[in-house]
């Protein structure tokens, strides 16, 4: 079981307060767009053994959207940070590569 | 003005170890806007009767209160009678804000659970931590009970005010009975 912090209300709860929405900072394609292009933003996802960046939403709470960056393998949350951001933010980046020295962004 | 009717008509389980009783009509007004705009938090103060909770917090007094849901959104409580005359006002001080005011009175079910061991029945159905020490009376927490959600506070150290849906109130009544039901004791905070 996750524990989870939310960052506009600021609780941290067990998972079932929230519900996940799949990977973050994806691209959205639309009109003009190639049909790949689209398809990869309607179908294609990394799927990462390791660090992951997700959408949650804090569904019996403040019902609000966050970013959380964790690992599909070990389950460690390394932390949330705003929905309002198209990347993960430094600090959240440099914990990361703390946690696991061999981490390249990109590459997961 | 028709009478108003309760989910469940005044419901109320002593049986268990804690007593659940369906509270209400109770008046609600949910009010969305930017807090951080004096204008809004003004008119809730005037239409609570109390002054602005801090995030995650509660303030009551009498029928009268306001509870932080979210950080747009506070929940103003006050008596059943007034809730049109106080939403009047509300939306009359709020016509130029983006703000939004609206009764949910008859939308939502209160109950009260009291006893010794409301912090157990509490915590067997949401995953809040419900010692003493963390989730003290003022606090307000928006959360899961069993399957459905609601939000709740402690109105003293043994008694808890939970709100949910109307079309959830026999569920959460039900359930709050189970987790209270007679014989079903951990005493997990008694223990310490
Ligand atoms: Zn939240």
């Amino acid at each position: 079981m996750l524990s989870i912090h939310c960052p506009n209300c600021g609780i941290t709860a067990e998972e079932t307060e929230f519900h996940a929405h799949g990977e973050a900072h994806l691209t959205r394609y639309g009109p003009g767009s190639t049909d790949d292009q689209f398809e990869s933003y309607l179908f294609m996802r990394r799927n990462p053994k390791g660090v992951h960046f997700e959408r949650w939403r804090h569904q019996n709470g403040c019902g609000k959207w966050f970013h959380v960056a964790r690992c599909t393998m070990t389950l460690e949350v390394f932390g949330s940070y705003s929905a309002q951001t198209y990347a993960p933010p430094q600090e959240i980046l440099d914990h990361i590569k703390d946690r696991r020295p061999g981490w390249n962004e990109g590459t997961t | 003005m028709s009478k108003p009717v309760t989910a469940l008509g005044g419901a109320s389980d002593a049986t268990g170890i804690a007593t659940v009783t369906e509270m209400g009509p109770m008046g609600m007004i949910t009010l969305r806007g930017d807090l951080s705009v004096k204008a809004v938090t003004k008119a809730a103060v005037a239409a609570g009767g109390v002054t602005m909770p801090d995030q995650r917090m509660c303030n009551t007094e009498g029928a009268g209160g306001i509870a932080w849901m979210s950080p747009d959104e506070l929940l103003i409580m006050c008596d059943y009678e007034h809730v049109h005359a106080k939403l009047a006002d509300l939306q009359g001080k709020l016509a130029k804000e983006h703000a939004l005011a609206v009764n949910v009175s008859d939308a939502r079910a209160v109950f009260r659970v009291s006893g010794p061991h409301t912090r157990e029945v509490i915590a067997k159905l949401a995953p809040v931590d419900m010692h003493p020490g963390s989730f003290t009376p003022g606090m307000f927490r928006r959360t899961r009970f069993a399957q459905v959600a609601a939000a709740f506070w402690m109105v003293d150290d043994q008694t808890a005010q939970i709100i949910c849906f109307r079309s959830v109130a026999q569920y959460l009544f039900n359930t709050l009975n189970m987790a209270a039901q007679d014989g079903s004791l951990v005493g997990h905070f008694s223990k310490a």
